[in-house]
């Protein structure tokens, strides 16, 4: 996590990815169209589903007819009193088309989510590369539960579009679109009589699809708030106890529990009114074509076997247009999402190789600053660092301290090229940082950060992390050199002893010096701390010290702390005070000095609170 | 699209070197591990949360009854009107009168399955929320050392995931005794209208359900194997997103793209398989149909021709056989949900069932404000684990408005001894004492009225600014929050913020520094205006000018209060009245600062050492111990 100092004002207007809201409805269509064209990337199998459903369609369509006929038929030989063997093919038809449609709706199925696991796996690739070459600009005003939800639902909604949508439009168009030809050739009245509930059912489907999706959206926005307040008050049991507010916190909770339900009773009651109304919609055509079907039969005008077939199609027809909220629904879903994944998808990264971009080369490993100045993006009135030049040799080591928001973590941001500098060049050896490879700097700058971030995984992968194809004895001599070893061998699976989120829980200390351990595995050219001693003690930090002093012969080594120890013994300490450098020198030089270095020094070695406040002019 | 092989430049990779060490995300610990369908002990849990919605169970399943009624009744209505109604030179009235009593049963229909739908969505949303609260209020019980070593998302995920399996079990059960119903009736009927037809046609029951519980085993495997994958692979991702920074300064982007790929090809390959195995049910289930059909088509024909029965009944069991495939498929679905639901209700009793040890003793009494300040320890003795005790025999006592500094290295005591006063942990022999109180014979409410605590991170919710210092007084009115960030110098900023008071934290704070945050918790334990503060003092390292401010807030905090602070700051230790050394466990010396460092025992060899904090203080003071002695 970077430091950047970012205020209220700043947060939430320019944050690139909002799990709600809307999106513009052009940004939608073209996401439909978008998708539509990935499916159609694997054109074999999006074809085959869509003659499938042709097929499944067909099958199913000439099930009533045969019914109908069966129906008839057996009139017919009954009336006749001839031979039962007749109904033996009709027998066979109906077997036989079930099975075929069996079989189609299978292979229409089955392809039709090929093709969208087909393409959640591409997206999948592609939105994970995206996430982990966007830059750290990128991901300051970015907030990790959106990026979350953009790879996971949004992921999802899209993948379903082609098989729930796509070639659901295609089943649910010529099932009802044959259908109705079908009957209505057949019979134009009773026809009409029973498509009579599709229309109506459809549009109720679709508004109460529509509907539920914007309360379900605003469900998830309260549930979010109800498992915000459970989980803080989890989190912050202790303060909850020290101020014994059970009664407080169970009032808030009650609240956020009470809206949620309220949200969630009216999300039942759209349904089931809608569903029940569809229902009663069919009854009611079926009703309809019982009555004046009835009249034809007994006035001869039709057969039995035709209004059986009416009938059944009837109930073949009811499921498909229940679905047709699902399919609009299935649009609504995919185009905001498609939206929202392409917006991340196509993001521009600000940090790329020049083109013909050749790998650092290392001769002296020296490193230069020449008036570097950088301000964040969207706070660019202010810089947060200004004119910064310095010039650091191979072993040397340079402290660089000052008060919060003076730009230390900002402008050791700028050295391995987390973000570009506003104006002036860094340079190793030479070679300006952005016309080499990123990849061959960040190898050559290797920052420890002020929160370090393990990985769910054994400590021996964490340590070995930057550098995976390490020997076993290497890992062990830089936790050692991070005076990390004798504690991983008390752990009860040593090296393979799982950390991060899901594994054992580290202190502070732990955590940096692991982190310690894993950056010195990367024998960088330029080696910085990034106030990462902090929660270390002081004896462990001196010894550790001591055992980084060779290592530390072969690189640049830059130490950012707010603890004087920490970079007292530096070959040189730069004074850092809003974004410029006000004093610089050795730790004697700038005590001779008596600057702000000096005041620091008085106040942490010597704190005596009277004299302190005057010092530092807070009466 | 990104393109990639991502199998054969990693078999490259593999081919370099054998031992790469490098995974992305990690393997899920499987909570979701499957239960017995049937758990009495868990239905009778369950149950007493529904109980108080008798009524709603009895009308609803009156509702369903209804409405299976009602969904058997109509193909048998269509038979009656083939038969008599459909007649040549038939009475077109007879016809209508089937109409209807068929409208009657449609209103039925519709009335049953709204009431039942309504009073069961309804239900079920609520006992799930009851389930919620009570796991909710039951944790604001249990014992900190229950939630010590209690992971949140452990906890979370049973207050959601597992609660919500709960509703899903609630709301399908009521449609699964339909279903069972129904299923029950159309066999029924149909060998009412004709058992001859009816065992032929049934005999695809046994086989479907075979079939089917055959198919349930694999598929399951195949979904759970795809949901873990998916999971697996989802995590990596939360990862990529949480360590992105990590992962960029490593640059281990390229390797990382390449061990993702192969996630995201396991994940693909087990969700076809699952794909594949949930469609083949779908075949099956018509050839299945079919054959019925083609059934009755046959043997139901050679009736009608035979006279044996009318074509009303051959029509009725076409309908018929369309309906009881369904109630099938969502039976066999449901066998699913239930063995979830009681897997999930295991877990949720088990929250239940965590053991409250601090309760109020049933002579318990508030504690009045006329009660001081005092604190006193006698003998106290406590461990986490009983039988290695943290806090050993140890005997002090604060007189009302005096400031005392707790201080010795880590694992000496003092933040167990700081929990002690608090009730936070009962103690294994001793007594302790509040006010003159045993804190055992008060309330625990009023003792955290008594006792403002201060904790060494500051911890605030989400809300704005005049509630978080608020927070729990809900007597203090906005002046008097005004009042107590003024004194404690947090006013200034405040003010400087968007919306001054009502600006709204996030995210815990994180857009406030850590100094403003400590200042913010300064101002709400001076809020709570209590007789006693304890207090944490932060390590965590902040710029020297925070400092003096936190120093000075400090001051104003402890003015006319007993203060006992856990001090890892020289200036903190040196403006307490006393100071009490512990280590391991016991109180090794007391005095202040002058007396101590004439004593030269531990206290004078830590100030020797002349560390500004003495959280810098090793750790490992026992190897310290020796090298001293030698």
């Amino acid at each position: 996590m970077t430091k950047n100092n970012q205020s209220i004002t700043g947060t939430s207007s320019n944050r690139t990815f909002r799990r709600t809201g809307t999106v513009d409805p052009h940004a939608g269509l073209d996401a439909i169209s978008r998708i539509t064209r990935m499916a159609f990337r694997y054109p074999t199998r999006a074809w085959l589903a869509i003659i499938a459903t042709i097929i499944a369609v067909l099958m199913q369509l000439s099930i009533p007819v045969f019914l109908g006929q069966a129906v008839d038929q057996t009139q017919a030989v009954a009336e006749a009193r001839a031979e039962p063997e007749t109904l033996y093919p009709i027998a066979f038809l109906l077997l036989f088309a079930s099975i075929a449609r069996g079989i189609f709706t299978l292979i229409h199925n089955y392809t039709a989510e090929t093709v969208g696991h087909l393409m959640a796996r591409d997206i999948r690739n592609a939105v994970y590369g995206k996430i982990q070459n966007l830059p750290f600009s990128f991901h300051d005003r970015t907030h990790s539960g959106d990026l979350i939800t953009v790879g996971m639902l949004d992921l999802e909604g899209v993948r379903m579009f082609f098989s729930t949508a796509l070639v659901r439009t295609v089943l649910v168009g010529l099932l009802i679109g044959l259908g109705a030809a079908l009957l209505l050739s057949t019979n134009l009245t009773l026809g009409l009589l029973a498509l009579s509930f599709v229309p109506f059912a459809g549009w109720r489907s679709a508004v109460m699809r529509l509907a539920l999706r914007k309360t379900w959206l605003i469900l998830q926005e309260r549930l979010g708030i109800l498992s915000q307040v459970m989980e803080e008050n989890l989190g912050g049991i202790r303060v909850v106890r020290a101020f014994a507010s059970s009664e407080h916190e169970m009032k808030k909770f009650e609240i956020a529990s009470k809206s949620a339900l309220r949200l969630s009773h009216e999300r039942i009651e759209t349904r089931v009114q809608n569903t029940s109304i569809m229902t009663l919609s069919f009854f009611v055509s079926m009703g309809l074509v019982l009555y004046f079907g009835g009249r034809q039969v007994a006035s001869g005008e039709i057969t039995l076997g035709t209004l059986a077939t009416f009938l059944t199609f009837m109930t073949i027809l009811q499921m498909p247009v229940r679905q047709l909220g699902m399919m609009v629904n299935g649009y609504a879903r995919a185009s905001t999402c498609g939206a929202r994944l392409f917006a991340l998808i196509d993001h521009e990264s600000e940090i790329n190789n020049v083109p013909d971009a050749q790998d650092l080369k290392i001769i002296d490993g020296t490193l230069k600053l020449e008036n570097v100045s950088f301000a964040y993006k969207g706070n660019t009135d202010r810089q947060a660092v200004t004119g910064i030049s310095f010039e650091a040799k191979k072993g040397e080591t340079i402290g660089v301290i000052g008060s919060p928001g003076s730009g230390k973590t900002t402008l050791m941001h700028l050295i391995p090229r987390f973000y570009d500098p506003t104006n002036g060049t860094i340079s190793i050896d030479g070679q300006d940082i952005r016309r080499v490879t990123l990849s061959s700097v960040r190898q050559a700058v290797a920052v420890v950060q002020q929160d370090s971030f393990l990985f769910t995984t054994s400590i021996e992968n964490n340590i070995a992390y930057a550098n995976p194809y390490t020997e076993t004895s290497q890992i062990h001599d830089v936790a050692e050199s991070a005076q990390l070893h004798d504690y991983i061998l008390g752990l009860p699976d040593k090296y393979e002893t799982i950390v991060g989120e899901r594994g054992v829980s580290l202190s502070g200390g732990q955590r940096q010096r692991l982190s310690i351990a894993r950056t010195l595995m990367m024998k960088p050219t330029v080696l910085i701390f990034d106030d990462s001693t902090a929660a270390i003690d002081a004896e462990t930090e001196n010894r550790f010290r001591t055992a980084i002093k060779e290592f530390a012969k072969d690189r640049v080594t830059l130490i950012v702390a707010h603890r004087l120890a920490s970079l007292m013994h530096a070959d040189r300490i730069l004074c850092l005070d809003n974004g410029q450098i006000i004093e610089q020198g050795t730790h004697e030089d700038l005590l001779l000095l008596g600057g702000r270095y000096r005041d620091l020094y008085e106040l942490q070695m010597h704190p005596n609170p009277e004299i302190l406040a005057k010092k530092a002019g807070i009466k | 699209m990104n393109q990639t092989k991502p199998d054969k430049t990693l078999q490259s990779i593999k081919d370099k070197s054998p031992h790469i060490r490098a995974v992305v995300g990690s393997h899920r610990i499987e909570e979701e591990i499957f239960g017995r369908v049937f758990d009495g002990k868990v239905t009778q849990r369950i149950w007493q949360f529904v109980r108080p919605y008798k009524h709603k169970v009895m009308v609803s399943i009156f509702a369903v009854l209804a409405f299976t009624c009602s969904q058997l009744t109509i193909p048998l209505l269509i038979r009656h009107a083939i038969d008599s109604g459909m007649a040549p030179g038939v009475q077109p009235t007879i016809l209508l009168q089937i109409i209807i009593i068929f409208a009657i049963i449609v209103i039925i229909n519709f009335i049953a399955s709204r009431v039942q739908e309504l009073v069961t969505g309804r239900m079920a949303e609520e006992v799930l929320f009851d389930i919620r609260r009570a796991m909710f209020s039951h944790l604001q019980r249990v014992s900190l050392s229950f939630m010590d070593k209690t992971e949140v998302g452990r906890l979370m995920s049973r207050l959601q995931g597992d609660v919500n399996s709960m509703q899903e079990f609630l709301e399908t059960s009521v449609l699964a005794i339909g279903d069972l119903l129904l299923l029950f009736g159309i066999v029924m009927v149909m060998f009412w209208l004709d058992w001859q037809l009816a065992i032929m046609v049934l005999t695809v029951i046994p086989i479907l359900l075979g079939v089917r519980i055959l198919w349930l085993t694999r598929a399951r495997s195949a979904f759970m194997a795809a949901h873990e994958a998916n999971s697996i692979t989802n995590g990596a991702l939360a990862e990529a997103i949480h360590g992105v920074r990590a992962v960029q300064a490593m640059d281990r982007t390229k390797l990382n793209s390449e061990l993702y790929g192969q996630l995201v090809d396991n994940t693909f390959k087990a969700q076809l398989r699952a794909s594949k195995l949930s469609q083949v049910m779908i075949p099956i289930v018509d050839t299945l149909t079919g054959s019925a059909m083609a059934v009755v088509a046959l043997a139901g024909g050679m009736m009608v021709v035979s006279g044996r029965i009318e074509v009303g009944v051959m029509v009725a069991f076409l309908f018929y056989i369309q309906r009881f495939f369904d109630p099938i498929r969502s039976l066999t679905m449901q066998y699913s949900v239930m063995q979830r639901a009681m897997a999930s209700g295991h877990r949720l009793t088990e929250v239940l069932d965590v053991k409250i040890d601090v309760k109020d003793s049933d002579k318990a009494k508030p504690l009045s404000s006329s009660d001081d300040g005092s604190i006193e320890f006698q003998n106290v003795t406590f461990g986490y684990n009983p039988e290695n005790p943290v806090v050993k025999g140890i005997s002090f006592s604060v007189n009302s408005g005096e400031t005392v500094a707790l201080v010795g290295p880590t694992g000496s005591g003092k933040s167990s001894v700081m929990a002690l006063i608090h009730r936070f942990y009962e103690v294994q022999a001793g007594a302790i004492f509040v006010g003159g109180h045993d804190v055992r014979d008060v309330t625990q409410k009023s003792l955290g009225r008594h006792i403002a605590m201060v904790l060494q991170e500051p911890y605030l919710f989400t809300g704005t600014v005049m509630e978080n210092i608020r927070y729990a007084s809900n007597w203090a009115d906005d002046k008097a929050v005004v009042d107590s960030a003024k004194a404690v110098g947090a006013h200034d900023f405040i003010l400087a913020l968007p919306k001054g008071y009502d600006t709204m934290l996030t995210e815990r704070g994180s857009n406030l520094s850590h100094g403003q945050r400590q200042l913010l918790s300064f101002a709400r334990a001076l809020v709570a205006d209590a007789k006693i503060l304890i207090m944490d003092e932060a390590t965590a390292n902040i710029d020297s000018y925070t400092e003096m401010q936190i120093q000075k807030a400090l001051q104003q905090l402890l003015k006319g209060r007993t203060g006992i602070v856990i001090a890892h700051r020289l200036a903190t230790i040196r403006n307490a009245d006393r100071i009490i050394v512990l280590k391991q466990g016991q109180l090794v010396e007391q005095g202040d600062h002058d007396q101590l460092l004439n004593l030269g025992g531990l206290y004078s060899q830590l100030y020797q050492h002349n560390y500004a904090s003495f959280d810098d203080l090793p750790t490992d003071l026992s190897s310290k111990d020796r090298k001293f002695s030698t």
